[in-house]
């Protein structure tokens, strides 16, 4: 309860901080609603030279868009200290956070929160309510659980990846780029259905960096589609806490780091 | 004992770099390390209520001993309890107790007024809203912090940034105060303000305090004791007066004279400079006192003004250096 209480004053004098620089702060948000605006262009483009992809058409595309950038917003708003981490490293203000009587994992997340992420949200809600809109959808009451499941989940998701990212620099400092691209990449890759990929690839996507949990399986689910790769029914309902559950995993890998950060000092 | 280590040692990997491309392509693929004895087994007590200066050369050890007594880091062998605590090990229950302070760093929300830092470390120490109002209101007179409580950190200068500092690491009472090089950059008369600071903090709240610094100045108008490490080992652990004599007992004279001239060849006086009129001698009292020594100089020189003095704590600790050959 009382971490609840000191997370929300961290929210409070993040907002605080950042609306000391109004003009940069609208400007980054505006600036984030766009770049995520060009970026489902270019998923529109896609659907109009070819109609549809494997079956799917551009309103059910926008679907699971939708989701996952949403998903995605939250986690770089949250998480951005975890983000950042390696320079928490190098400044020595991790050394700050290990002299204070809270969890590293409260402060890291307490220490950055960006509000400016709110343009990709909003953008991905846009994309998500107009495929809503456009697609004739038998919403229930379990959809509905479903739908919010899946962006709550995808967000645990890729803040366990980021997490991970951030315990990996305890180790290298070169090693980062190799998980931005699991990050950024898995945004890019989950945009799609993962249906249209090779096998391979989506294996990937459920067994390693299990993103079709939180997006694939629970969105073919509200669309009523009957593909889920010759997985039970079930799976597209309770697939959402496959990512709460990475998260936890990846928590646990970050005490291993915080481990090996006080036991060598670099 | 409010602090004991016991053959504390650290050791520390640091990877070799090879120069140029194709050195820094083998490091990608081979990483040699070299191994850096940080401490080795170091072994001090401090009482509750001591004002200690800890002083050694840069990569002494110094910053890796105030590590591992704040509980940032473990240390590879040997052991230490603080406030009867292993720090490393209990790392939350522990820290609560103590205040830190690095010199060169921030803990303050850099654009946010400095009383919203004070607002946030009540929530992260827990402190009682009462204990919070009481010793903020303390804390914002002795150090005279009401002129720019509400203005944004990153318009503070220096000096006013490090009171914030201090008074943010004691807002939740610690007993024991680790100030890692607290004067570093600041001017003279903020340096005289911090000191006073410390020195109050000590006197009258009976905080025991553990100081890094490069200034000998600190050392001179704070410290009952002194600590001097070198290459991770403990050279010397006594009082001011103590490490001098171990040095060197000479004491300085500085005469001002109006005429008069002489070679000086007396038993246990060295000339050090004679320019100006200004004449200064080291002497050591064991073998010439003042006394003796002044009837001297006046027999050849026409005093106008003297002055005997500790030499420099900076040339003790130079002196030191220089015969452990770090």
């Amino acid at each position: 309860m009382d971490s609840i209480k000191l997370y929300f004053k961290y929210f409070r004098f993040n907002i605080e901080s950042q609306l000391q620089y109004k003009t940069s702060f609208i400007m980054m948000s505006i600036g984030h609603f766009l770049i995520t605006f060009i970026e489902f262009l270019g998923v529109w483009v896609l659907f109009e030279r070819f109609g549809n992809i494997q079956g799917f058409i551009f309103e059910e595309a926008a679907l699971f868009y939708g989701i996952v950038h949403m998903a995605f917003a939250i986690t770089e708003g949250w998480t951005r200290g975890f983000d950042t981490f390696p320079k928490l490293v190098r400044l020595g203000d991790f050394d700050r956070i290990l002299l204070r009587p809270r969890t590293t994992v409260l402060q890291i997340l307490g220490h950055d929160i960006q509000m400016m992420r709110i343009g990709r949200f909003m953008q991905g809600l846009v994309v998500l309510i107009w495929a809503i809109f456009k697609l004739n959808i038998e919403w229930t009451l379990g959809k509905t659980l479903l739908l919010i499941g899946s962006i709550i989940g995808g967000n645990f998701l890729f803040s366990g990846l980021i997490v991970l990212q951030a315990t990996l620099s305890f180790w290298s400092v070169q090693s980062l780029e190799i998980v931005n691209s699991f990050t950024y990449g898995g945004v890019q890759a989950a945009q799609y259905p993962i249906s249209i990929y090779k096998p391979w690839f989506r294996k990937i996507l459920i067994y390693i960096i299990p993103l079709a949990t939180v997006n694939y399986f629970p969105a073919m689910t509200i669309l009523g589609k009957s593909d889920l790769l010759s997985f039970s029914k079930w799976i597209g309902w309770f697939s959402p806490l496959f990512g709460i559950l990475f998260f936890i995993f990846s928590l646990s890998i970050w005490r291993i780091g915080v481990k090996h950060y006080t036991s060598t000092g670099s | 004992m409010i602090i004991e280590a016991n053959e504390l040692s650290k050791r520390y990997k640091m990877p070799k770099r090879k120069p140029g491309i194709v050195g820094g392509l083998k490091n990608i693929f081979h990483k040699e390390y070299e191994e850096i004895i940080a401490l080795d087994k170091i072994c001090f007590e401090v009482k509750e209520g001591e004002l200690v200066g800890y002083i050694g050369p840069n990569g002494a050890g110094k910053s890796t001993t105030i590590k591992i007594l704040s509980g940032i880091l473990t240390p590879d062998s040997g052991e230490c309890r603080v406030l009867g605590k292993v720090p490393y090990k209990e790392r939350i229950d522990y820290v609560k107790d103590i205040g830190v302070v690095f010199g060169q760093r921030t803990q303050l929300w850099w654009d946010l007024p400095v009383i919203d830092s004070f607002e946030l470390l009540k929530d992260i120490y827990k402190i009682p809203l009462g204990d919070y109002l009481k010793i903020k209101k303390e804390l914002i007179t002795w150090l005279d912090l009401e002129s720019f409580i509400n203005t944004p950190v990153r318009q503070l200068s220096l000096g006013q940034k490090m009171r914030c500092e201090l008074a943010a690491s004691l807002l939740h009472s610690p007993k024991i105060l680790f100030l890692d090089e607290p004067t570093i950059g600041l001017d003279a008369i903020s340096k005289l303000s911090v000191r006073e600071f410390i020195k109050k903090l000590n006197k009258e709240r009976g905080v025991t305090v553990i100081l890094t610094t490069h200034d000998m100045d600190d050392i001179e108008s704070l410290c009952n004791r002194v600590i001097v490490i070198g290459k991770g080992k403990i050279l010397l652990d006594g009082s001011l007066q103590s490490l001098r004599n171990t040095v060197s007992k000479d004491r300085r004279l500085i005469l001002d004279y109006d005429g008069g001239n002489g070679g000086i060849s007396i038993l246990g006086a060295t000339p050090i400079s004679k320019e100006n009129n200004r004449l200064v001698i080291d002497f050591n009292p064991d073998i010439i006192t003042p006394a003796d020594l002044i009837t001297t100089l006046s027999t050849q020189y026409k005093i106008k003004d003297i002055l005997i003095e500790n030499p420099a704590i900076e040339e003790i600790i130079a002196k030191l250096y220089g015969e452990f050959n770090i």
